[in-house]
């Protein structure tokens, strides 16, 4: 089989639907390693990968009042054993912009694989950016994922991205988003991943509310088994009046896991406001004592709920 | 014929005493009533006939249909044909109604769900496709509750309070419920601390101080409970002197 086949076998395997690359309305781009191997534009949308040593440089670019129909879709992966790959993009996007992102990032053999993605991101006012990133690792845990975000929020926008790896081997996870929001704009970040094995976790997400009557909302749901470690900080910075924020993180322990949240809340005006919760331990014993209570089984009463919280 | 007997049961908790030799007969496709003030023990009994972790009794012996299941796990009574619509119903984040509620059935059944929340005043389409979550009141929760309970069909359905957190309007379609659940062959073991609910029982035991004290015609016992029982004359848990009463 072609790279791009198995490329798209692997893309079926995390979930994405191997229609859409036959659609000529909807845009794609595919890059296995440090190859293009798929691409489809459509009107208004300018994505522009250039090949480097270890990966792909794209930079991306939305005309001005463009709206974007349908979902464009991303698909990074190395298929071998071992391998690298950098993605750095650079997005623009421009006011009146509306435009959503899925990609899917497989790694189905990695045993020494490294995928790091640096992110710049400027979104125009009375714009709409959503990102989402769902992975597909293999069962090996030889897999570093590096994700890396710079993002900025103009007026009146609406920036929303979920990011999920709830299929495979974790590996080692370190991701990083940082992001600031100007006046009447609202940033909406959310993180779903499961641990197990020796997987680490760490993720830092943060977001600067610096525009009046700006909003936040960061969510991390985690789940962690066997020897799994996890440590979420979840920051929000409030110092505009009327910015509002709230910081929700769930993570549930089996086995050995360990799991740590820092939710950092900061207000620096009077009439700013942030908020959090945390929960940390193991799955409540009252959830699965109801389930069971139906004829569950306790794992498959566990599987449930976890399955719940990560949905 | 008795589905469930309770053969003097004892429980302690953290060193106090919370049943104290109880005993019990539940006739199948009857609605037995269990009435009692708050902290008698009422829902310690239905998480001890249930299995729930922590509440194995330390003395006696609990048969459903003939069998001894004292010793039996939470899931095995449960599919033995034992459930439990609790009090306070847990909250699942990213559980559906639907997803809820067909836990407990055998098979996927959508209209037997829709009926489910007919019964409990609840428009199937507007619960549905909503998490059994936050954004559900306590009020809705426990509709739900009894709703799932409902279409599991079970052998013999504990219901703990299903009448706390309802509005007095909703009450009386609880009521119609609890009666359709025993037409639809569910033995109906009605936990409740009010006396007019318990009188829709064919037969009512009055527990107090974690045994059961009085047991007859639910219109007798609850007389008996309102005149004797509010306020309590010992107002002592558990209790110093003998208030046993049972013939």
């Amino acid at each position: 089989m072609q790279d791009y086949e198995l490329m798209l076998d692997a893309y079926v395997k995390a979930g994405g639907l191997p229609e859409i690359f036959r659609d000529s309305n909807i845009a794609h781009l595919v890059i296995h390693e440090n190859k293009v191997i798929g691409k489809k534009l459509v009107k208004g949308l300018i994505l522009e990968p250039k090949e480097t040593v270890s990966g792909v440089d794209i930079n991306l670019k939305i005309e001005r009042n463009i709206k974007i129909e349908n979902a464009v879709h991303l698909c990074f992966g190395v298929l071998p054993k071992e391998g690298v790959q950098e993605i750095n993009i650079k997005a623009k996007i421009e006011d009146g912009v509306g435009i959503k992102l899925l990609a899917h990032c497989v790694f189905p053999n990695a045993v020494k694989v490294i995928h790091r993605m640096q992110a710049e991101i400027e979104v125009g006012d009375n714009a709409y950016y959503e990102y989402n990133e769902v992975h597909f690792h293999g069962e090996n845990g030889g897999i570093e994922v590096i994700p890396k975000a710079r993002i900025k929020l103009g007026r009146n926008s609406h920036l929303v991205t979920n990011f999920s790896l709830l299929k495979g081997r974790v590996g080692v996870f370190d991701l990083d988003y940082d992001t600031e929001v100007l006046d009447n704009s609202s940033l909406d970040m959310t993180a779903k991943i499961y641990g197990y094995a020796d997987d680490k976790i760490k993720i830092r997400e943060a977001g600067k509310l610096i525009g009046r009557a700006s909003r936040g909302l960061i969510k991390s749901r985690i789940a962690v088994k066997d020897n799994a470690i996890s440590e979420i900080i979840n920051e929000l910075t409030a110092s505009a009046p009327e910015a509002r924020g709230h910081v929700d993180c769930v993570e549930i322990i089996q086995g050995n896991a360990q799991a740590k949240a820092i939710p950092i809340v900061n207000a620096t005006h009077e009439f700013a406001k942030v908020t959090h919760e945390a929960a940390i331990g193991r799955v409540d014993k009252k959830q699965v004592e109801t389930l069971m209570s139906r004829g569950l089984e306790e794992e498959e009463a566990i599987n449930i709920v976890i399955s719940g919280v990560l949905k | 014929m008795e589905i469930l007997r309770i053969d003097k049961i004892s429980l302690n908790l953290g060193g106090r005493q919370i049943l104290k030799d109880l005993s019990l007969c539940v006739k199948e496709g009857t609605i037995h009533s269990i009435l009692g003030s708050n902290a008698a023990g009422k829902s310690s009994l239905a998480y001890v006939i249930m299995g729930c972790c922590d509440y194995l009794p330390q003395e006696g012996r609990i048969y459903f249909r003939g069998e001894d299941i004292t010793s039996f796990p939470l899931s095995k009574r449960a599919k033995m044909g034992l459930t439990l619509a609790w009090q306070e119903p847990a909250r699942f984040e990213g559980l559906t109604v639907r997803d809820y509620i067909e836990v407990g059935m055998k098979k996927k059944d959508d209209a037997l769900i829709k009926q489910a929340l007919h019964e409990v005043l609840l428009e199937p389409k507007d619960y549905l496709d909503r998490e059994v979550g936050k954004s559900l009141s306590g009020g809705e929760r426990k509709r739900i509750e009894l709703a799932a309970v409902f279409a599991m069909k079970p052998k013999l359905a504990i219901l703990d309070e299903p009448d706390s957190g309802i509005d007095i309007l909703a009450l009386d379609n609880i009521i119609k419920m609890i009666k359709a659940l025993k037409k639809q062959g569910t033995t109906v073991l009605l936990i409740t601390h009010r006396e007019e609910v318990s009188e829709i029982a064919d037969i009512t035991s009055l527990m107090c101080s974690g045994t059961i004290v009085n047991e007859g015609k639910s219109r007798e016992v609850g007389k008996y409970f309102k005149e004797k029982c509010i306020p309590c004359p010992t107002k002592v848990f558990p209790s110093q002197k003998d208030i046993r009463i049972k013939e």
